[in-house]
């Protein structure tokens, strides 16, 4: 039975980490179009984002696991 | 001429080594678990796979390339036995890895002076008072027995040393080849870009021009060590150097000690007083800073682990897939779907070895540039006005 | 987390953070700091080679642009000379025709006084002649008749003052 919510709770932050994710990648995308000369820096920006979602996700992930 | 042809014979054996010990790895690698054992080592069902998995993520206390069975039957083991150095008890202990036999499930005890050890998954147990066999709770834990403080040269200490001669070696070369010339050539033309990434990318924007330099050394260190780390775990040796939760643990509390050693009075006070919000906020404001404080290296130790582990993981899943689909797609069939997820993940691994060893780096300098950032006087002038405030409310 | 904490090896940390910092101090002896230091000296090289070049660059502009200003100043002063040397030569025909123009002018008006005056003399003796002729002519024709001779001589004076040509 702790290991079906363990999973649940996995599901969840899995989505929200997705969610997220998207949104960083998404606007991230969006700016490059609008300015493609900044792109590097914008690349920069949405890596270390994503990055620290990443992490926040994977904690939870870890906290998670029985 | 000559030391190029070396470095090239060197790479092409790596390349050879892995091609080959790939193939291997189907024929016996899992044959590791003694409950394999009886089934002539073979791995053939899901929890054998799993607990494979589980037995390659941990550290081991020999090298181990691959097993197999001869035609008597007999269990072989390709490998070489890594020392073992415990403090037990009875003082510093100092054996080889061999006298385990192999074991990992607390079978065969090895008695020195007056301490008897014994492994368990990976772990070295030293049995109390002079018990002669191990004896286990209801959830496999031991009972009679506690874990010793374990320097060993593990396969995982093995790999940073040589990560470290092999980083001493080609940067070494570098360093010495300015000494006669401005540009650098062979292999070094290959180093050289990296080294300038790291600083102009990483260390330079974040840190800034003036204080980089004093913190360039670790940077350097820890992109290259991590990197190099991270892309030895993608080789068939088995390494999993950087999905050592303590290696992680370390490597973050190393940013962290450095953060706070060399963080200025701003930071400080960015902490403990913030400038420019209300004296309740400012308290509301301590704690949760202080967490900050904390969840910056956590969270660093925690992404390093969990990307380097979740692909170990993922790309063993993906081999043991030749052995899963086997009944649904027949030999080819799955060894050849295997194959190709298996190169497809590879290929994104290799990106993530990069990538995770930049986005320590990265926070590292990040962390390390907030902490010795000058901050320009606007907010403190804020400040001073608040103050100016409060005088005047004062008097009125 | 449990499992973790229960992976976590002290050991293992401990050699970890052992090796960490040999390995920092080591390569930062022997590999970071004369990378760094090489790679440093040769980006200022490299800055120092493109400024001078710039500068060179700004000095050959300034070198052209004075040579231009020279020629520039040279093809002014040869114009000046040759339109003073143009209107000298002017000046010297103008004045060389006045000159001409004058001294002919001088001649003429020589020469018509000469005439003037040879023609007044010239007929101051006609006229003296002709008194003297007629006087002859007029004494031969009437010797004779005329006695008075002194106001017959009067009378031809003042007829002949009287005809001045």
């Amino acid at each position: 039975m702790e290991t079906a919510y363990n999973l649940i709770g996995a599901g969840l932050i899995v989505i929200g980490g997705g969610i997220g994710l998207g949104q960083i990648g998404g606007k991230a995308m969006e700016a490059i179009a609008r300015q493609p000369e900044a792109a590097g820096k914008i690349q920069t920006a949405m890596i270390i984002i994503g990055a620290l979602l990443e992490g926040l996700a994977f904690g939870a992930l870890l906290l998670g696991k029985n | 001429m000559f030391r190029a042809y070396l470095k090239t014979a060197f790479i092409a054996l790596i390349f050879i080594a892995s091609a080959t010990a790939q193939a291997q790895d189907q024929i016996g690698d899992y044959a590791y678990d003694t409950a394999i054992i009886s089934d002539g080592g073979k791995i053939n069902t899901k929890p054998e796979i799993d607990s494979y998995i589980d037995h390659h993520l941990k550290d081991s206390h020999d090298f181990h390339l691959f097993s197999y069975t001869n035609d008597a039957g007999e269990r072989k083991h390709v490998g070489f036995p890594l020392p073992v150095i415990v403090w037990s008890t009875d003082g510093p202990k100092f054996f080889m890895s061999s006298e385990f036999h192999h074991d990992d499930d607390a079978q065969v005890l090895v008695n020195k002076g007056e301490a008897t050890f014994t492994k368990l998954h990976s772990k070295i147990y030293e049995l109390e008072g002079g018990a002669t066999s191990i004896n286990f709770d209801e959830e496999h834990h031991p009972t009679n027995a506690h874990r010793v403080f374990d320097m060993s040269i593990t396969k995982s200490v093995f790999g940073l040393i040589l990560i470290g001669a092999f980083m001493l070696l080609v940067f070494g070369g570098l360093a010495k080849q300015y000494k006669t010339k401005t540009i650098a050539t062979g292999f070094g033309r290959v180093l050289e870009p990296l080294v300038i990434y790291v600083r102009d990318e990483i260390a330079k924007p974040n840190i800034g021009e003036q204080k980089y330099r004093k913190f360039m050394g670790y940077l350097l260190t820890v992109f290259f060590l991590i990197w190099i780390g991270n892309l030895l775990g993608l080789t068939p040796f088995g390494f999993n150097i950087t999905g050592q939760i303590a290696v992680t643990v370390c490597l973050a509390l190393f940013t962290f000690f450095i953060v706070q050693f060399s963080a200025n009075k701003d930071y400080w006070m960015h902490i403990f007083w913030m400038p420019g919000v209300p004296v309740l906020m400012k308290i509301a404001l301590i704690p949760i800073e202080l967490i900050g404080l904390f969840t910056k290296p956590f969270s660093l130790l925690v992404r390093l682990f969990a990307n380097i582990t979740a692909g170990h993981v993922v790309v063993m899943g993906l081999i043991a897939l030749m052995i899963t689909l086997k009944e649904q797609f027949g030999v080819v069939g799955s060894t050849g779907l295997s194959l190709f997820l298996t190169l497809f993940l590879s290929v994104i691994e290799l990106l993530v070895a990069f990538l995770q060893a930049f986005i320590f780096t990265m926070l590292s300098a990040l962390f390390i540039g907030m902490a010795v950032a000058e901050h320009d006087h606007a907010e403190h002038a804020g400040a001073a006005e608040d103050d100016i405030d409060e005088v005047r409310e004062r008097f009125v | 987390m449990l499992d973790l904490i229960n992976d976590f090896s002290p050991g293992l940390f401990f050699m970890q953070a052992l090796i960490l910092i040999i390995l920092i101090a080591l390569m930062r002896k022997f590999a970071w700091r004369p990378i760094l230091d090489a790679l440093n000296t040769r980006e200022e090289g490299i800055a120092n080679a493109l400024a001078s070049a710039e500068q060179a660059k700004v000095e050959m502009a300034q070198l052209e642009a004075s040579n231009q200003a020279a020629a520039q100043e040279a093809r002014a002063q040869r114009d000046e000379m040759i339109k003073e040397a143009r209107e000298i030569k002017e000046k010297m025909i103008a004045d060389a025709a006045g000159q001409a123009q004058e001294k002919a002018d001088k001649i003429i008006a020589q020469a018509q006084d000469a005439i003037a005056a040879e023609k007044k003399a010239a007929l101051a003796d006609i006229k003296s002649q002709v008194a003297v002729l007629s006087v002859d002519i007029a004494e031969k024709v009437t010797r004779k008749e005329l006695s008075e001779k002194d106001a017959q001589h009067a009378l031809i004076e003042q007829l002949l003052a009287e005809a001045n040509i």
